[in-house]
């Protein structure tokens, strides 16, 4: 944060001691977090850490079981369904595998949020399908369907079509996993460059270590239920942290080690054959 | 116990949503609108596909009917009484039920199927994020299109039945086809007409929301939307069976 800030920047999300367990598994415990308008936040953690529910919380999808979820200081599950779909309509989402919707050609996905919510003719839409397929370089396949796109580019046409209603926030889910490197980089230059031309605040949900460093403003480590650390990209780079530094760098050995259910294993080894 | 009574609680949710949305989505408003273009293919796909089906097999049951019944009804002089029970049992009965057990196959698993694999895909998560209704935009227009085409289907497939039991009698049972539609056509009444369309209706809608349940309840990838479509099949036509025993009671005691 700006020190020579006047008046302290209003969080448009926060969560406050947030609670979520799936049955008896207990998914977080205290999760607590503030997004501020127009900073990229990178949320970091394991396979299994929660990252994607965070984000299908965000969006209304799942509920969730205490804490606070506030959106614009407002308590979140108080929504009433309009005001959901509101904030859908703020909020642009690039899912992990693009979500396109496979019987409708690319030009059909991105003008469907347009045509189901405003009024607007179709000679402006194709324009505005034009111009967000052009932005992800996919203009040439505006006729394409789905399934003849690759793993990248299906994943760029869900960002056109998350960008087609104009959202002030966008979350991505795991933007450049299963990519090769030069897709990958497109994939980061352009929600570095949505951040720097339409200034759009992000959630990216990812444990891509060079992508998260090369957008994010601000990063945060899911892991053991609760934000373990929530710093800037410096930050984590200088951490100390055992847990830090073994995600951060890849570590074999470290507390996330799975050798850590070792005995388990074997307990559960003898338990089988004694059966 | 208590799984069951949740999973008869989110149908019953599923079918109220969907019949209030009916209306709403008739008329143009923001995030609301009925697909045009989606309803026309899936009342294309449904009906127009399953047409040379139903009308195969209900002309078959036609024919059916009438070997059967002609040489009972012949011993007693009551031959040109065949026309009449192939009419009777068809428009009250058959023409609805068998064209609804087509459809199932045909349409009901292919919309599990669709919808399942839409799950499966994210793609109603991401009609949701984009703010539009999955109910809106993919249950109304399949329900709107089953319950359409059941009834277009039953006309059809009863007519098909007739002419079925015509061209038999008239090659092996020595009745005369102008007889025999002559026959149909008098005994039939508006009731037993109209009976069967009401019935044709409420299956169309049975069809369409227990396919539209089922696939939007897939979970775990392929298997689960094979697991939900082939249980849409199954559910359906029991259900079909039960919808029907309902009507007749109700119809035999209200003097129908």
């Amino acid at each position: 944060m700006d020190s020579s800030d006047t008046k302290p920047r209003q969080p448009i999300i926060e969560l406050k001691q947030l609670h979520k367990s799936f049955g008896d598994q207990v998914l977080y415990e205290e999760l607590n977090l503030q997004v501020f308008p127009g900073e990229t936040l990178v949320v970091m953690g394991g396979s299994g850490s929660g990252k994607s529910t965070l984000l299908r919380i965000l969006m209304g999808h799942l509920p969730y079981d205490g804490g606070s979820v506030l959106i614009h200081g407002r308590e979140f599950a108080d929504y009433s369904r309009r005001e959901l779909n509101a904030w859908r309509l703020m909020v642009g989402v690039l899912f992990q595998t693009g979500a396109l919707f496979n019987s409708m050609s690319l030009r059909e996905n991105l003008a469907l949020p347009v045509r189901q919510h405003t009024d607007l003719p179709e000679e402006l839409i194709e324009i505005m399908v034009k111009i967000y397929l052009q932005l992800v370089g996919l203009r040439e396949s505006i006729d394409r369907m789905p399934s003849e796109l690759s793993g990248g580019m299906k994943k760029r046409a869900g960002l056109a079509r998350a960008l087609m209603m104009q959202p002030g926030i966008l979350f991505y889910d795991e933007p450049t996993a299963g990519l090769d490197p030069v897709s990958s980089a497109q994939i980061s230059r352009l929600i570095m460059d949505l951040k720097e031309k339409l200034n759009v605040t992000s959630i990216v949900i990812t444990h891509d270590m060079k992508a998260a460093f090369e957008v994010a403003d601000r990063m945060a480590l899911l892991a053991g239920r609760r934000f373990h650390m929530i710093g800037t990209p410096e930050q984590f780079k200088a951490s100390p942290d055992p847990l830090v530094r073994q995600f951060v760098d890849g570590l074999l050995d470290g507390p996330l080690n799975p050798k850590a259910d070792q005995q388990a294993y074997e307990a559960d080894l003898l338990q089988k054959d004694s059966v | 116990m208590r799984q069951t009574i949740e999973l008869i609680g989110e149908f019953g949710l599923l079918l109220r949503d969907s019949l209030s949305a009916i209306g709403p989505s008739l008329f143009h408003g923001r995030g609301r609108r009925l697909n045009w273009h989606n309803l026309w293919q899936q009342m294309n796909r449904i009906g127009i596909d399953s047409l040379p089906i139903v009308i195969l097999v209900m002309a078959s049951i036609g024919a059916i009917l009438a070997m059967q019944m002609a040489p009972e009804l012949g011993r007693f002089g009551l031959l040109p009484v065949t026309a009449d029970v192939v009419a009777l049992a068809t428009f009250r009965e058959m023409g609805p039920l068998v064209s609804a057990v087509v459809l199932t196959g045909f349409g009901g698993s292919a919309i599990a199927a669709e919808i399942g694999t839409m799950v499966v895909g994210e793609e109603i998560e991401a009609l949701e994020a984009h703010a539009i209704d999955p109910i809106r935009f993919l249950v109304v227009p399949r329900l709107v299109a089953c319950v359409l085409m059941m009834v277009c289907l039953t006309v059809v497939g009863d007519l098909a039945a007739i002419v079925g039991g015509m061209v038999v009698g008239g090659m092996f049972l020595h009745l005369n086809p102008v007889q025999f539609y002559e026959h149909a056509v008098q005994l039939l009444t508006v009731g037993d007409f109209v009976t069967g369309l009401i019935k044709a209706a409420v299956f169309g809608l049975e069809i369409s929301i227990i396919a539209c349940f089922l696939g939007l309840k897939v979970r775990g990838g392929a298997q689960g939307v094979g697991i939900n479509t082939s249980r849409t099949v199954v559910m359906t036509i029991v259900a079909l069976i039960l919808t029907d025993l309902f009507f007749t009671t109700v119809f035999f005691f209200l003097g129908f």
